[in-house]
């Protein structure tokens, strides 16, 4: 079995390789993809047409609107799958009663304790940056989702799992996801209800204190906004899931 | 000498092509569940390094405009038409595209950036579903490797 993996392997890798001297050049401007209208047109149109400097944020949350949506609810869907795969009642888990009398509280460290009680909230801070300045510097609803979502798993590394339940319990954590996504479509059927396409944010200057281009921008900070929401709530539920096998009890 | 010219002027592909062959290795004839998972993300990580070494040009920068492009209020023309707001004024869109000038070759492709975002969402998605199904089948077969997992199938009928 393992040299038919290796001769799979290296049969792949040599046809892939043989095409090599056919790719562009590293670097090169000439190249296909770099020469291309559409991705000339992504770097020098997109701040004329949408007053945001981030190109990468500017596609992803506006010409490639649909795309991003739709990712939020693979995440979604990712995170309702672990649920669904891993989550059991504390029923099930009664019958080992050996197990369930080790109450898992820990110790708490005074170092550990007082360096993540400093590190959060900066670190959430951080990512509410990330988030908000998404549009003018590296970023976005991704980024920061993940990094606040990573803030609340500190917490749970830190103490245990029921301090981050406090705070992001099971309930929650699907609020928001389904909120982060609601906000997202709700921006385009505002679109639609007010008479444009789905997810054209131009329109949405009728009902924002902005002009057609800057309630493009605007319109993005708010789907970046719901994008965030989503990561956050389905991180930390991967890893309490994860962690926990299932039980939501107690973590590694 | 010619040789190594050609290497390093597709060195990235050379590297991308070594990166997923390691990953299909460990998917296809590694043992253990796990292993196998973390041979897709090295999988994934050589189509990103792929994608974004694409978009790369010669002497570019990240594709985000820089400051003094979309903030041009330290220039020079338009102080002397300010009406007493003085550092207040912002010029207005219209004005800012007006005096921009952006080369394409500065900056660098943004396609591959925005496609590579979606991928490392959809490999966080699929890595998180794989380690779960992974965790639910140690649950009921008490193992991740692959061999026992099949004898106990097999043995349980």
């Amino acid at each position: 079995m393992k040299s038919f993996a290796l001769i799979a392997v290296i049969v792949t890798g040599w046809l892939l390789l043989s095409a090599v001297s056919d790719f562009p050049d590293w670097g090169d401007t000439e190249s296909p993809a770099n020469d291309y209208r559409l991705s000339q047109h992504y770097i020098t149109e997109t701040f004329p047409e949408t007053s945001v400097p981030n190109m990468v944020t500017a596609v992803l949350a506006d010409y490639r609107g649909y795309d991003t949506m739709f990712e939020t609810v693979v995440i979604f869907v990712a995170g309702i799958a672990i649920m669904s795969i891993l989550r059991r009642k504390p029923l099930d888990h009664l019958k080992d009663k050996g197990k369930e009398t080790r109450t898992y509280k820990k110790d708490p460290d005074l170092i550990i304790d007082t360096t993540c009680r400093l590190m959060i909230p900066i670190i959430q801070l951080f990512a509410l940056y990330v988030v908000a300045h998404g549009h003018h510097s590296p970023g976005g609803g991704f980024q920061g989702g993940v990094i606040f979502g990573a803030s609340f798993i500190l917490l749970a590394l830190s103490r245990d799992l029921q301090a981050a339940q406090r705070w992001v319990p099971e309930k929650r954590v699907l609020n928001l996801a389904g909120v982060g996504i609601l906000i997202y479509s709700g921006f385009g059927f505002a679109c639609m209800l007010l008479g444009s396409n789905f997810l054209d944010y131009e329109i949405l200057h009728k009902i924002m204190p902005a002009t057609p281009i800057e309630a493009r921008s605007h319109s993005m900070l708010g789907v970046e906004i719901g994008v965030a929401f989503t990561c956050t709530a389905i991180m930390f539920s991967i890893y309490s899931n994860l962690a926990s096998n299932g039980d939501m009890k107690e973590t590694l | 000498m010619e040789l190594l010219e050609a290497l390093s002027a597709k060195f990235n592909y050379w590297i991308y092509v070594i990166i997923m062959m390691i990953g299909l290795y460990a998917m296809i004839s590694k043992n253990n569940l796990v292993k196998k998972l973390i041979g897709m993300s090295i999988f994934q990580t050589a189509i990103i390094l792929f994608y974004v070494s694409i978009g790369v040009k010669e002497g570019d920068t990240i594709p985000i405009l820089y400051h003094d492009q979309v903030h041009p209020s330290h220039g020079d023309s338009h102080h002397g038409a300010d009406t007493g707001h003085g550092e207040d004024h912002h010029p207005s869109h219209e004005e800012i595209v007006a005096n921009l000038h952006i080369e394409p070759d500065d900056f660098a492709n943004p396609l591959p950036h925005v496609l590579m975002l979606t991928a490392i969402v959809v490999g966080v998605a699929t890595l998180g579903v794989g380690l779960a199904l992974t965790q639910k089948i140690y649950r009921d077969f008490g193992s991740i490797e692959e061999n026992e997992i099949l004898e106990s199938i097999k043995s349980a009928k």
